[in-house]
């Protein structure tokens, strides 16, 4: 009990304080898929965020939209990075706003434009951030997508959805059943396969500097421990003439 | 007591440096810092106020670039955050940095205020050194609430909502105040404005509380391990004592910072959501509260202590004003501990019965962090309850109590000393004080 | 190894030039150094032009309903651009000038670099019918008034009284120089300003 009460703090303080948190509700049961985003080295597939942007727009896009995402970010070198002719014909498929127009007037979609909310009843939430929005994060998505039990309930006029990563029932309907689009790649397009496609692209909307984090990340903690190290040498020299004065008389 | 002898800064004749000290004495001063005599045998546990003060300037820095891009107000606050971390360069490393910065600063604040319990460094002639430091504490906590609020997703919001209505407690004047707090009956525009103004204000208020408590502890001198002060009879005592802080400390204080930022820098980098709260991520909506309010980590301890009181106490206080004075003297009670620590030993290390009772002071501690941070139910109002009158028992019964029957152990006679029993028997790297040492007797 | 006058070995002493010189002390200043400077990398780099307004620093502008004779106006990089169709006439009119007469014979127009400001030098498309302008005042930063205004059938500047010919010309009046024309370039209907 003498010397490391600080780093026992510390390491405790950290430990302690996460453990409080990382466990998810009580009744939820979350997959752990293996994403190619997941670890410290991990980074996005390109081919399966477009995968997964065909899903959104095919499926989610009718109800969800995705505020906060621009469409220009879709050519995003470590994101979807689709060609800047593709950007401008995605954007040209949705209507948004006409800020210079009268109010209510729409026009096409242009790449500096961001991904419209849909007007549709339920309050669906916006998809740009739902991946770092619920517990479990892309996981949870792609768990949620396959965990439609079957079961139903109605309440007043509305269906609820049994779904055990809700661990509950939901107003959403499934959404996918597998076989919901068809990939130009020749990629499967089995319920599991397309949910972890959807996933991986909501995960992109929500974080899409993560790779340029992580990135940034191993350089700068190599620089860290580097830098730490000459310094532990260099202050054990500094301190040797005091802890041994003998050697250096 | 009076301050460390130091040698007296004599800038040569003809040189810029005299010419500048004879008109601003900041030469001097610099000398001054540079060169204060600081013990030698300082460990580990006294790397924390330099990892402080860069985490002021870290945090500080920071939310100016990020002010650069925030757009407070309702309608315009979570938007500009997200334009943060998608299209402003570097955005997303500077916000979490900033977000967890608060974390590490509140890893190091904790580590430091213990460090200053377990050494004694609140003792004779240290009060107003460590009543400063509780006030930073204060002001450092209300920085971060006001910045948690300031994203304007589900937790800020019902955050500050929850918080602020605690004032409502107050008899009297609890409503009004309320109101007055929130600009309006209601949590909007006008209360997230002046948390944006004040969050920008406060760091500056801890910078200079910050000069303060430096101030202060260059005055009275560092404490150490032993809790023995360092002889300041003449300037060849001191030196035998200490070692001039440049450059022993420089390499030993960034050492240790440079361990801190590699944690740090994990978090940053490859967990930057880990210790945040995915509701935070949802923008606010006042029609639809989270199903579990929880505050961030670092408040848990006090948040509670705050909902453990749910009964009226002592028939006048009900019980809602009875946490919020809960909460508030959990605080508050450490700025009294110079004076309800009776022993007349520093260091803890040398008192047989009380460490005993300070590790349970630190397990209460945790013990609140996971009681803070769990649905109010179960076992958890019981432990809660009693994890808070232990932490008010610790300093008001236990700290005077122990201290008058206690026989502590024998304590090294200077610093000198020990830290050549540390260091000088390399064969038998004995650390601490060997059973010769004589006794010192008590003060 | 020497201490310098530290003779007591208690670090109380200077520290020996040799000291300061040692390779291990230099490394580390040295990697310090680099700390600093990439720390210091994204707080600068952090007000340089973010991807959201760089993504609004290219617009198209379609100008297929543009009749001879007419005149329109857009926001680019929150300010104001004239586009006009050139009617027949309104090319003879500008053609009568001489270009040494002007008070500022350049061309201005970073599409068509250090010509003179001639008509063809300042029109833009294949059938060199349009004429596009930035519409800020070289005078004093105010906005011209459009549609043949002012001496010179062109634009003119309310606030000091600046006369710009149908070319956007500075003719007479304070302005210095002739209204710059932005980087632009035509395809088919679709006019690219940035």
């Amino acid at each position: 009990m003498r010397l490391s009460i600080a780093s026992v703090l510390t390491v405790g303080l950290i430990a302690f304080s996460s453990a409080s948190f990382a466990a998810g509700g009580a009744g939820q049961k979350i997959t752990d898929y293996d994403f190619s985003f997941d670890g410290m080295l991990g980074a996005y597939d390109q081919a399966q965020l477009q995968r997964g942007f065909q899903v959104y727009e095919a499926v989610c896009s009718g109800c969800h939209g995705m505020k906060h995402v621009a469409f220009r970010t879709l050519a995003d070198e470590n994101g979807p990075g689709f060609s800047d002719a593709a950007v401008k014909a995605i954007a040209a498929n949705y209507e948004v706003a006409d800020d210079e127009g009268n109010p209510g007037d729409t026009r096409p979609g242009k790449p500096f434009d961001y991904f419209p909310t849909p007007d549709v009843g339920g309050n669906p939430p916006d998809m740009s951030l739902l991946a770092k929005a619920r517990n479990g994060g892309a996981d949870y998505i792609y768990s949620l997508l396959l965990g439609y039990t079957g079961e139903e309930k109605e309440l007043g006029d509305v269906t609820l959805y049994e779904n055990s990563a809700y661990g509950g029932y939901l107003n959403m309907a499934p959404p996918l059943y597998g076989d919901d689009v068809e990939y130009a790649d020749g990629t499967d397009t089995s319920l599991e396969q397309v949910s972890a496609d959807i996933s991986a692209f909501l995960m992109w909307a929500a974080e899409p500097k993560l790779v340029e984090r992580k990135q940034a990340g191993v350089w700068s903690m190599t620089f860290l421990i580097f830098f730490a190290t000459l310094v532990w040498f260099t202050n054990r020299k500094v301190w040797a003439k005091i802890k041994h004065p003998e050697n250096h008389s | 007591m009076g301050t460390i002898p130091q040698e007296h800064y004599e800038p040569k004749e003809g040189t810029t440096s005299k010419w500048i000290n004879d008109r601003l004495p900041i030469m001097g001063m610099i000398d001054h810092l540079q060169k204060f005599p600081t013990p030698k045998n300082l460990n580990y546990a006294y790397v924390f106020g330099g990892i402080l003060v860069l985490f002021l300037v870290i945090q500080i820095v920071t939310g100016i670039t990020l002010a650069m891009h925030y757009q407070t107000g309702e309608a315009s606050a979570f938007n500009s955050v997200e334009h943060i971390m998608r299209d402003v360069n570097y955005g997303w490393l500077l916000r979490y940095a900033h977000a967890n910065g608060a974390s590490f600063f509140f890893i190091a604040v904790y580590a430091h205020i213990f460090r200053g319990l377990y050494y004694g460094s609140y003792k004779a002639p240290r009060e107003i050194l460590w009543i400063i430091g509780v006030l930073i504490f204060v002001v450092m906590m209300a920085t971060a609430f006001m910045g948690y609020v300031l994203p304007w997703g589900q937790m800020s919001f019902w955050g500050a909502k929850v918080i602020t209505s605690l004032f409502g407690a107050i008899p009297l004047v609890g409503e009004s105040l309320k109101e007055w707090l929130w600009g309006g009956p209601y949590v909007g525009d006008a209360t997230l404005n002046r948390m944006f103004s004040l969050h920008y204000l406060l760091p500056f208020v801890i910078a200079g509380l910050t000069v303060l408590h430096i101030w202060a502890l260059h005055h009275v001198g560092n404490t150490n391990p032993t809790g023995v002060e360092v002889r300041k009879e003449s300037l060849e005592t001191v030196k035998k004592d200490t070692v001039p802080f440049t450059p022993f400390y420089i390499t030993k204080d960034l050492f240790a910072i440079l361990v801190f930022l590699i944690a740090f820098a994990f978090f940053v980098y490859f967990a930057p959501n880990y210790l945040g709260h995915p509701d935070n991520y949802i923008e606010a909506n006042p029609l639809a509260t989270p199903a579990h309010i929880v505050p961030e980590w670092y408040f848990l301890p006090f948040y509670a202590i705050l909902r453990a009181i749910t009964f009226d106490f002592l028939w006048i206080i009900p019980a809602k004003l009875g946490g919020v004075l809960a909460m508030f003297g959990a605080i508050a009670v450490l700025a009294f501990i110079p004076w309800l620590d009776t022993s007349n030993v520093r260091s803890t290390t040398y008192r047989p019965i009380y460490r005993w009772w300070f590790l349970v002071l630190v397990i209460d501690f945790f013990v609140l962090m996971w009681a803070g941070g769990q649905p109010a139910e179960g076992i958890v109002p019981l432990v809660s309850l009693l994890a808070t009158i232990y932490w008010f028992a610790h300093f008001l019964i236990v700290l005077p109590v122990v201290g008058l029957i206690e026989k502590p152990l024998p304590r090294p006679e200077t610093i000198e000393q020990a830290f050549k029993d540390k260091h000088d028997h390399s064969d038998d790297a004995s650390s601490g004080p060997t059973a010769d040492a004589s006794v010192q007797p008590a003060e | 190894m020497a201490h310098g006058d530290d003779k007591e070995g208690n670090g109380h002493g200077h520290v020996a030039d040799e000291d300061r010189r040692d390779i291990l002390f230099l490394a580390t200043g040295a990697t310090a150094a680099v700390g600093v400077a990439s720390a210091v990398w994204p707080l600068v780099d952090q007000m340089n032009a973010s991807a959201s307004v760089l993504a609004l620093s290219s617009i198209e502008v379609d100008v297929s309903a543009l009749e001879p004779g007419q005149e329109m106006k857009v926001s680019f990089l929150k300010a104001p651009v004239f586009i006009r169709r050139m009617t027949e006439e309104d090319i003879a009119e500008a053609q009568k000038e001489d270009i040494n007469s002007l008070p500022d014979p350049d061309a201005r127009n970073p599409n068509a670099p250090d010509a003179q400001a001639t008509v063809d030098a300042r029109l833009l498309g294949e059938n060199k019918d349009l004429i596009v302008l930035s519409g800020v005042c070289t005078h004093l930063g105010c906005v011209p008034l459009g549609d043949g205004a002012g001496d010179y059938h062109g634009w003119f500047c309310p606030c000091h009284g600046s006369h710009y010919d149908n070319l956007g010309r500075i003719r007479q009046g304070p302005a210095p120089e002739n209204l710059p024309i932005p980087v632009a370039s035509l395809n088919g209907d679709i006019l690219k300003l940035g």
